[in-house]
């Protein structure tokens, strides 16, 4: 890895500071936890001039359950997320989800605020400046084209957190702060199918928070598949949260991430409402889940794998989350 | 460009003029010569560069030294008292859990961030605090005695 290069360190103790100063410096860049920025950075991934180091906020780290709301301040880590009781009992998925994120000492330090703005990954973009150079950049960085779709016009880099699938099955807000005041918005529309222009939060804002409604009479689950168990990205990641009563499905949303350029919910599940879990709800649910499923070669793992391996870990979850709640 | 940075080494407070973009790594490895902290993958992958901060085990290679700043960091060097090595890492040395020695320090130090906040650990449990961690000499079964080993020696 090259040496950081020079920037300048700026330690705000508010988030109004942080976006003041962001908006003071157009080359600027946040920094949370930075287990994944600063190893960018490193390979030459990004060059800013300022550093917002968000650690010193202490109002960004907080879960409080509040009437049938859970609240999570944007620079909680995950690893807090992950051991926390109320969350582990009421908000499963999203426990399961924080501690599938590489290994302790990374959910140590990275924080929620940051895998949920995680960059887009691809195997044409996580390289050294060396590599990337000798293989003539991508349109990512750089360069021009997609190396992974040669006649696309758009980029194809994978979004990889694992935390943002489960907060889509549990139907979350996200609470973001600019300059003219916070905006709240369903997590699912914080996101775009564009690897380069992945989230539509503007260069202005910062994430602050995230609102869970309680799930009460719901089961939910994260489950993720990667190269190795210790430390990976997902090569697909599914959340499911499921309300079942007595013999019919009651409510179903599947959440998938690592299978294209954002965490997106499966669509087509409302027809399943009202009935058993069949063999033929599972089928819709393979069949729903593979729609989703348009992973391109970003990983080196084949991209039908993951594209098959998707529906797997979705009929698999439901199944368990189904039985479970008999 | 330097600024004075204000933290806690091994339970010496220290203020001294550190530039902004340096990683806690080189701070600990180049600024104050303990070279117990490992540069292994320097990128995050290894665990070799694991300390304490805050008695969390984290990664020095992916932290900025500034953002530790009025925060205490413990590196391998801190763990002996009056020259003698501690129970952890004298539990390494008879349980062979050392072998060419370069993840000792990353291994050690995730052990004893699992140790302070949970004394007896199932073999499970020390499996998932050292997943971040990786030997070259794949001498895993002789680590985790060794975590074992000194846990069972505080009982």
């Amino acid at each position: 890895m090259s040496a950081l290069p020079d920037f300048q360190l700026l330690r705000p103790t508010t988030a109004a500071d942080a976006v003041a100063m962001r908006a003071a410096n157009a080359a600027s860049r946040y920094i949370a936890g930075g287990t994944d920025l600063l190893p960018n950075i490193r390979r030459g991934l990004a060059e800013p001039d300022v550093v917002i180091d968000l650690c010193g906020i202490a109002e960004l780290t907080h879960i409080e359950l509040d009437g049938d709301t859970l609240r999570i301040g944007a620079g909680t880590t995950l690893a807090a997320i992950a051991g926390d009781a109320t969350i582990r009992a009421r908000f499963t998925a999203l426990a399961e989800a924080a501690e599938a994120v590489a290994g302790p000492t990374h959910r140590a330090a990275a924080t929620l605020g940051g895998n949920l703005c995680l960059d887009t990954r691809c195997v044409y973009y996580n390289q050294s400046e060396y590599w990337r150079e000798s293989n003539k950049y991508c349109m990512k960085l750089k360069g021009e084209g997609c190396r992974v779709a040669k006649k696309s016009k758009r980029c194809y880099a994978a979004f990889s957190g694992d935390v943002a699938p489960a907060l889509i099955a549990l139907a979350a807000e996200l609470e973001i702060l600019g300059p003219n005041g916070s905006r709240r918005v369903a997590i699912a529309d914080f996101y775009r199918d564009d690897g380069m222009a992945w989230l539509t939060l503007a260069p202005d804002e910062l994430l602050v928070g995230v609102h869970v409604p309680l799930h009460d009479g719901w089961t939910t689950a994260y489950e993720k598949v990667r190269v190795r168990g210790a430390i990976d990205f997902p090569l697909a990641g599914v959340a499911v949260a499921l309300k079942r009563k007595g013999n019919a499905l009651e409510a179903l949303r599947i959440a998938c991430t690592g299978v294209s350029s954002r965490p997106l919910l499966v669509e087509g599940l409302g027809e399943l409402a009202g009935k058993p879990l069949d063999a033929a709800a599972l089928a819709a649910i393979t069949a729903q889940t593979e729609i989703a499923a348009s992973a391109m070669r970003t990983t080196v793992v084949d991209m039908l794998y993951r594209r098959g391996v998707a529906p797997v870990l979705a009929r698999r979850l439901t199944e368990r989350l189904w039985n479970a709640a008999a | 460009m330097k600024r004075i940075l204000g933290l806690w080494i091994n339970g010496r407070w220290r203020e001294e003029a550190v530039a902004e973009n340096a990683l806690l790594l080189d701070y600990l490895r180049d600024g104050l010569g303990l070279t117990g902290t490992k540069q292994g993958c320097d990128g995050g992958e290894c665990g070799a560069c694991t300390v304490l901060i805050d008695d969390q085990p984290r990664l020095a290679c992916s932290t900025l030294a500034h953002s530790m700043a009025g925060r205490r960091v413990e590196t391998v060097e801190g763990l002996a008292t009056e020259g003698n090595i501690s129970r952890l890492q004298r539990a390494f040395h008879e349980k062979l859990g050392t072998q060419c020695g370069f993840c000792t320090p990353g291994m050690i130090m995730a052990a004893e961030g699992l140790l302070r906040q949970n004394p007896h650990p199932e073999r499970d449990e020390i499996r998932s605090a050292l997943a971040g961690n990786l030997c070259r000499c794949t001498g895993y079964v002789k680590i985790i005695e060794s975590v074992e080993a000194a846990a069972g020696a505080s009982a």
